[in-house]
């Protein structure tokens, strides 16, 4: 039992972390918020990927003299990638809350919509 | 931040040691941690310490935004580039070893040009988007 | 074991980071913590053997998007999130609980973490380790499998980084628009 628990702490709290970010997306108003509740998304994803790819007793996936095991490389470089991208989709949605800053005066998501419906 | 001292002190110690780190990274990505888009982000980042300390329009002299826009394009042809050269030498897109004379030269260069490529992107790309943004604030 | 106690010592703090993040509603203090959480996680990346990803987790993570998300509420003026009227807890609160007691339902069949016999471990990956030296010569296996192995998925990143760029410069890139004009433009559309 006590093994099963050690064995799968590490994607428990990455699916809780998940589930916070997902929570901050949906029920916050507030656009900077929301991006940095999709970053905390983000990075979770990342640590269930990294966790799966672990291998007890091995070493960084770098080829060196006398060590026989090694851990995945795979999950590595698709975890790369996908941090990379998650920067630059960060970056894009700052500058649209930028923009709409500038258009309507605020960044609060009901005053947006308040807005919206009395034009 | 001009009028602080020990700032403007320890940044022009500390960006040149920043460079030559990032410089290392992309370099020896094939023997330790690292590679292109490390280097990238390194290098911007001293490049961003700089235009915090000594003002936008300091940094925007160091390095042009049109440089930068020419060297992020340059970052990705050069990527496709190498694949095309690999085509017109006999192989398959990104086959490297027909770059060199032995496979193991081919893909040493192939993989050398290709981060190279990698790293003058992702530094050019997150210049620009500091500068948009450090840049939309003024007057 | 002292590995396994850093393991949970840093995934709980990660997790009250998160917590706190959701709780606060001064923005500049959320982006610090948010800084922390991204350095938290880098230094998970490299207790767990993933030293390239902790290396881009810290650079990317904590440098670049914390400076863009201060840029951002410097030029938005915006230090604190006001109470929102027509979100109610209740449903997201539901939602979450449901999707997280079905994915938790989910990892009772993955296999143990760190298990070498796992199938993630057995099926591509001794093929990449054993072949990285010999067909290409570079050590370091994460950068032979991003830049020769896999080197259409990396084209496809570097497009994709790119395309952000230009984006960006084509949503903020300018000078920000005189005060006065905008102001003419509202009284147009009032009148």
């Amino acid at each position: 039992m006590m093994d099963f628990i050690i064995g799968h702490y590490n994607y428990w709290i990455a699916i809780f972390l998940m589930m916070v970010g997902f929570y901050t997306v949906i029920s916050r108003g507030n656009l900077v918020k929301k991006i940095i509740g999709l970053n905390i998304f983000q990075v979770s994803v990342f640590l269930l990927y990294i966790s799966m790819s672990t291998v007890k007793g091995g070493a960084a996936p770098i080829i060196t003299e006398g060590v026989a095991l090694y851990s995945n490389p795979l999950p590595h470089v698709l975890i790369l990638t996908a941090i990379v991208v998650g920067v630059a989709t960060t970056a894009l949605g700052l500058a649209l809350v930028v923009r709409i800053k500038e258009a309507y005066g605020t960044i609060e998501e009901d005053e947006i919509h308040e807005r919206d419906h009395s034009l | 931040m001009t009028h602080n001292l020990i700032l403007r002190v320890v940044s022009k110690f500390l960006i040149p040691l920043i460079i030559v780190f990032a410089l290392y990274v992309q370099f020896h990505g094939d023997f330790g941690p690292g590679g292109g888009f490390q280097a990238g982000v390194i290098l911007s980042s001293a490049i961003i310490l700089y235009a915090l300390v000594f003002g936008l329009d300091a940094a925007e002299q160091v390095i042009p935004p049109t440089i930068l826009r020419i060297l992020a394009s340059l970052g990705v042809l050069l990527y496709a580039g190498v694949g095309l050269v690999t085509i017109f030498l006999g192989g398959n897109y990104l086959d490297y070893s027909v770059l060199g004379s032995t496979q193991i030269a081919g893909q040493h260069l192939g993989i050398l040009l290709v981060e190279l490529g990698v790293g003058m992107t992702v530094f050019a790309v997150m210049l620009i988007i500091f500068f948009a943004f450090a840049g939309r604030g003024r007057p | 074991m002292i590995d396994v106690l850093i393991n949970i010592t840093l995934l709980a703090f990660l997790a009250i980071t998160a917590v706190a993040i959701v709780r606060m509603t001064n923005l500049f203090a959320i982006i610090m913590l948010f800084g922390i959480f991204s350095f938290l996680s880098a230094g998970l990346f490299v207790v767990m053997d993933a030293v390239d990803v902790a290396f881009t987790e810290a650079a990317v993570g904590a440098g670049i998007s914390t400076v863009l998300m201060l840029a951002t509420i410097a030029l938005t003026k915006d230090q604190k999130e006001k109470h929102s009227k027509s979100h109610r807890p209740w449903l997201p609160l539901a939602t979450v609980i449901v999707t997280g007691a079905a994915l938790v339902y989910g990892t009772f069949d993955i296999p143990a973490f760190g298990d070498p016999e796992a199938p993630a471990q057995t099926h591509v990956a001794p093929h990449y380790l054993a072949r990285s030296v010999p067909e290409t010569g570079v050590p370091n296996v994460v950068t032979s499998v991003l830049a020769s192995y896999r080197g259409f998925d990396t084209l496809g990143e570097v497009v994709v980084v790119f395309t952000a760029g230009i984006a960006v410069l084509l949503l903020i890139g300018g000078r920000r628009p005189k005060a006065n004009v905008r102001k003419n433009e509202r009284e147009e559309n009032d009148a």
